[in-house]
């Protein structure tokens, strides 16, 4: 339940950054971590890659691939708001820029199944 | 007796800096009531010892500023059946602010912070000097005129996370403020002003939740202002003035 | 808990990750066609000075970008403060960059 000061739509905007780069900061690791298997030789990677073929997995990569579209968009948004000259059409940004996220996680989830 | 749907139920916060609770109490509803008259008649009728502020009770001075099922308003500029939510009504004092009794909150720390913004401001000439021409239509001006109705009620204050989260963080009244005399070319503080909005507590830490704008009564927007002083602090900090 | 410096850091990282995360987003696209393996990653990153320069830009950039991010959820909803604050920052910071580096490593050497 969102307390009702909050309950407006640059609010979740706002919480949506915020939860997707938490998000991806705590995946990073895992990411890295993964990919460093390669030093051993491509068996081990190859090992884990089995993983992604389960549908679990297709679906943890496509939202994983949404939060970052959704990160970087929103984060134009507000380099927009920040250091260009002010428009008063935030809301819409905010659409546009989840809007375009839903897309593009789309295109991955259209390709990997 | 008076039949049930003619009355509000209304729960109103009371306590002080150590703790309180919601009390309960039943109020004739009227054709056009605001919640200011709610709390007045409260106070009149049934509760002669609660606290609450109040001046004017036209929208002028900012005093009756309160939260409003969950929402910060003036509550003499909101109307009852614009905010009933069934036939109940939730009046608590300003939020991020500590309470001195009741809906009295303690606004100490809002003017606190509007003097740490250095939103004084520091005269360069006397008056035996000629009067600087301010053009009104100049982009400085309009920005500093478009932020300058403020009138302190913390409503802003109320309805910012940023505020909840991070004690230092000046807050978008004192910021809005400071950027108003960053554009004002008679001002003479500038370099100081910068510092203290580029700080721990400044305008670094606005997450441009908007919810400022979205309550000022006022229609001010001190997110707006806020990314002003970003930009002048970003340029200030690459040429190394600050 | 942002101060001048930290806010230009911030943001001057995401704007040097604006065009990697949009190439990123595609070749990740791109990739996930008829599934992962390590021979098809490695074919297109291994020997590569593009790829190692392209990911290793992005490794140096997010570790700064992530490092001060964390810092501020950390003090707004963790409520740390100065040094341990600084502590966190720094250790989020080298603990993104080694690791990365590592992986940049490992897919181009």
């Amino acid at each position: 339940m969102v307390r009702p000061h909050r309950n407006h739509p640059l609010w979740f905007a706002y919480i949506v950054h915020r939860f997707s780069g938490v998000c991806l900061a705590l995946f990073l690791p895992a990411h890295f971590y993964v990919l460093g298997l390669a030093l051993k030789g491509t068996a081990e990677l190859d090992g884990f890659l089995n993983w992604t073929e389960i549908p679990l997995v297709k679906f943890a990569e496509v939202g994983l691939v949404f939060l970052l579209a959704v990160h970087f968009f929103g984060g134009l948004r507000l380099l927009a708001l920040e250091f260009l000259p002010w428009s008063p059409r935030q809301k819409t940004y905010a659409a546009m820029a989840t809007a375009v996220s839903f897309f593009v996680a789309g295109s991955f989830f259209m390709n990997a199944i | 007796m008076q039949n049930s749907t003619k009355n509000l139920d209304v729960s109103v916060w009371r306590g002080d800096k150590s703790g309180g609770a919601y009390a309960q109490y039943a109020v004739p509803r009227q054709e056009n009531q605001t919640i200011l008259d709610v709390v007045t008649w409260i106070q009149r009728n049934l509760e002669p010892t609660l606290a609450y502020r109040f001046s004017c009770r036209v929208g002028m001075c900012g005093s009756c500023a309160m939260m409003v099922n969950g929402k910060p308003r003036w509550t003499c500029r909101t109307h009852v059946r614009k905010v009933l939510d069934g036939n109940r009504i939730e009046i608590a004092p300003l939020r991020n602010l500590p309470v001195i009794k009741d809906l009295a909150a303690d606004m100490a720390e809002f003017f606190d912070k509007w003097h740490k913004a250095e939103g004084r401001f520091h005269p360069t000439a006397t008056r035996d000097d000629d009067i600087v021409p301010v053009l009104p239509d100049s982009p400085r001006r309009k920005a500093a005129s478009a932020g300058i109705e403020c009138i302190n009620c913390a409503i802003c204050y109320a309805a910012c996370d940023v505020v909840e989260n991070n004690s230092k963080f000046l807050g978008p009244a004192a910021l809005n403020r400071a950027w108003t005399l960053i554009n004002d070319e008679r001002d003479g503080g500038r370099e100081v002003r910068l510092r203290a909005v580029a700080g721990d507590g400044g305008c670094h830490n606005c997450h441009s939740q908007q919810g400022c704008m979205t309550y000022c009564p006022n229609e001010l927007n001190p997110t707006l202002s806020i990314a002003g002083l970003k930009r002048v602090t970003a340029m200030a900090a690459l040429k190394g003035e600050i | 808990m942002l101060n001048v410096r930290l806010y230009l850091a911030q943001r001057i990282s995401a704007m040097v990750m604006a065009p990697l995360v949009l190439g990123h987003l595609a070749v990740m696209i791109y990739a996930a066609q008829g599934g992962l393996s390590a021979a098809e990653i490695l074919s297109r990153t291994q020997g590569s000075l593009w790829w190692g320069s392209f990911y290793g830009l992005f490794v140096i950039a997010v570790s700064v970008h992530a490092a001060i991010g964390l810092r501020v959820v950390a003090h707004e909803y963790l409520k740390l403060t100065g040094a341990v604050l600084t502590a966190f920052t720094l250790i989020v910071g080298l603990t993104v960059l080694g690791m990365g580096g590592r992986a940049v490593v490992a897919v181009v050497m």
